[in-house]
């Protein structure tokens, strides 16, 4: 049997790289021995990746995308296709659930200078993902045609209508009617289902590949390349993927999946985070609902939209402000000018910017979920702000903050006190 | 010398290929991002259309559908119209300076052609949502509230000629739409004297 498996492997290598392929991507990839908890978080996306995939193909069996017909197809799977409760409900948490996991996954790039040479293009790709991964979750809430999704995509396009001088043909063509319709389902559709998942399978593709090429970062940020092995040139540090990592992984993997089920079954809408009330409205053109919000995971970038004020009769600072907040990640590599990669070796000075950024970014995802006056107005009496809204203020301060954290990398991280990094990783 | 590359030739070559595989790419993506703009069936769809106002009780409002946007017709009452000049100081463009809002002919004081009779495009000049008919002053709107629309969206306000107050996110006064009465009490919108918007 060994023998006659080994034969056909044989045939198969000579017409395909079928074992040098898993050698150097799996059995021989050698990756740092030190990963912690942080590096879950990279093969977990691929496994919602799978997931959205999955459910996504099995609902586009019973899906209608026809501005008549979606809302109550969509109902249809959830009360009459067999299973298709669980399978909706497993894309639409597994939707909430791919940004819980690329959130950490980026983070963990952030703490462990994981952007810095030789990975910037790893960075740029995966920053690629980032905004593919966002164009589809926006695209997505379109086809179940509740209320939120109808607004939620009439308030998007519309920020593409206040481009200077082109921004009204802009959106027309984008929606391919006066108004969001069957039209807009219809594209959107399109995008959600076939033109974006082939270029997010591209960008991951490009992603694991330039990782491999280049080899992981570790928690030390030390380059394990740099001491190998003077005899098999394998690095000191280093241990195979397979079996090492990929064991690791379903520690992971069954952690994430007990998560995963316990928000699946017990609160699908995750108390209206992960699912908004009015989406279970058919969509109206002719009434918006009283308190419209997007989904958690695009709250931060809402608050600076809303935080920003019109400037010169137009709204387009706002909508420039919240675009350059998600594209500035990509420019990462080029603002960090630290000695050291990992946050274990950086100083307070980094330290204390990246908590005022965690903290920004919490906040103002908090106040995208809600009205802008949550938190009332200040009083008449109080100088300069009497009036305003205290949530806009104080989304106005942590848009700053946001902003700054970037701004001023390139000063604080080249004259933060470091301390002196080891030659080989730690244990 | 047969051998010899003529490298000005190849690059020549080369670059008058790269520039014809381009006009021609661009030429072939040109049908596809033109298939995106509205088609035929969707501009026809967005045809004018004709609203009785005759039966609108003073100080009432009704909804219609133009290119599925709403487009709210108020007849106003003459307290209502009388309140309008009050709110000046506080809006951020009064005298209407931004003519692209509404059309020559409703660049007056109460932004209408019949005095009493307020047409606006129902989708707040910020983002695109709905706003909500605040009709009658005070109220949950506040002592000062002498009646208008409100943003649920963003709280952007607007009175009941549809201009905008100061402080709100959206930049300009709501949109009167192109329109015209055929008879006392027939109102065409999407046409007027210059012809279809």
């Amino acid at each position: 049997m060994g023998k006659y498996m080994t034969s056909v492997l044989g045939w198969v290598d000579q017409r395909f790289p079928l074992t040098s392929n898993l050698k150097a991507h799996l059995t021989e990839y050698y990756a740092p021995k030190n990963f912690n908890f942080w590096y879950f978080f990279g093969s977990l996306a691929l496994l919602v990746l799978v997931l959205q995939i999955l459910t996504g193909i099995f609902l586009t069996m019973n899906y209608k995308p026809d501005a008549d017909l979606a809302f109550a197809s969509v109902e249809y799977i959830m009360r009459d296709v067999s299973w298709g409760w669980l399978i909706r409900y497993m894309h639409s948490t597994g939707a909430s659930m791919f940004f819980v996991v690329v959130y950490l996954h980026m983070f963990r790039g952030l703490i462990y200078g994981s952007y810095r040479n030789p990975r910037e293009l790893i960075w740029l790709f995966g920053v690629g993902i980032f905004l593919v991964l966002m164009g589809e979750a926006f695209f997505g809430y379109l086809l179940p045609w509740g209320q939120m999704s109808y607004w939620g995509a009439q308030v998007i396009i519309n920020l593409f209508a206040s481009i200077p001088f082109i921004g009204p043909d802009v959106a027309l063509w984008l929606r391919g009617d006066y108004t969001v319709s069957d039209a807009t389902l219809n594209r959107f559709f399109a995008f959600h289902v076939i033109a974006l998942p082939l270029v997010l399978l591209g960008l991951v593709v490009a992603h694991i590949i330039a990782l491999h090429e280049v080899g992981s970062n570790n928690p030390d940020g030390v380059e394990i390349k740099k001491n190998k092995d003077p005899v098999t040139h394998i690095p000191l540090d280093g241990i195979p993927f397979h079996p090492y990592y990929t064991v690791k992984d379903i520690v992971g993997v069954t952690v994430f999946l007990i998560v995963f089920s316990a928000v699946l079954f017990f609160a699908p809408e995750m108390g209206g985070y992960f699912l908004e009330a009015n989406n279970f409205i058919p969509a109206d053109p002719l009434k918006t609902p009283a308190h419209i919000a997007p989904v958690w995971y695009f709250t931060p970038y809402y608050s600076i939209l809303r935080a920003v004020p019109p400037i010169m009769n137009s709204q387009f600072p706002g909508v420039a402000a919240m675009g350059l907040s998600v594209v500035i990640f990509a420019l990462l590599p080029w603002l960090d000018r630290s000695p050291v990669k990992s946050i274990r070796y950086r100083g307070n000075l980094y330290k204390s910017w990246l908590a005022a950024f965690v903290v920004s970014f919490i906040v103002l995802g908090y106040l995208g979920t809600k009205p802008s006056n949550v938190w009332g107005t200040f009083g008449a009496d109080v100088a300069i702000l009497g009036g305003a809204d205290v949530a806009t203020v104080v989304a106005r301060i942590f848009t700053l903050v946001y902003f700054l954290f970037f701004v001023l990398m390139p000063w604080y991280s080249s004259r933060d006190k470091t301390k002196a990094v080891p030659e080989r990783v730690t244990a | 010398m047969a051998n010899q590359v003529d490298t000005n030739r190849r690059r020549f070559l080369i670059a008058a290929t790269g520039a014809a595989g381009g006009v021609a790419a661009t030429a072939v993506a040109l049908p596809f991002v033109g298939s995106m703009l509205p088609s035929e069936r969707a501009k026809a769809a967005g045809a004018p259309v004709e609203v009785d106002v005759s039966k609108i009780e003073p100080g009432a409002m009704i909804t219609e559908e133009w290119r599925g946007k709403p487009v709210w017709i108020v007849n106003r009452t003459q307290e209502m119209l009388d309140a309008l000049a009050k709110n000046n100081d506080n809006l951020s463009d009064p005298m209407l300076q931004v003519t692209s809002q509404q059309p020559d002919y409703c660049n007056n004081p109460d932004r209408s052609i019949k005095s009493n009779m307020l047409v606006l495009v129902g989708i707040c000049t910020h983002l695109g949502c709905s706003p909500s008919p605040k009709l009658q002053p005070g109220n949950d709107m506040g002592a000062d509230w002498t009646g208008g629309f409100f943003c649920p969206c963003h709280g952007s306000k607007f009175d009941l000629a549809g201009r905008v107050f100061k402080g709100s996110p959206a930049p300009v006064n709501l949109v009167v739409p192109p329109h015209k009465y055929i008879s006392d009490g027939l109102l065409v919108v999407g046409v007027d004297a210059q012809g279809e918007a």
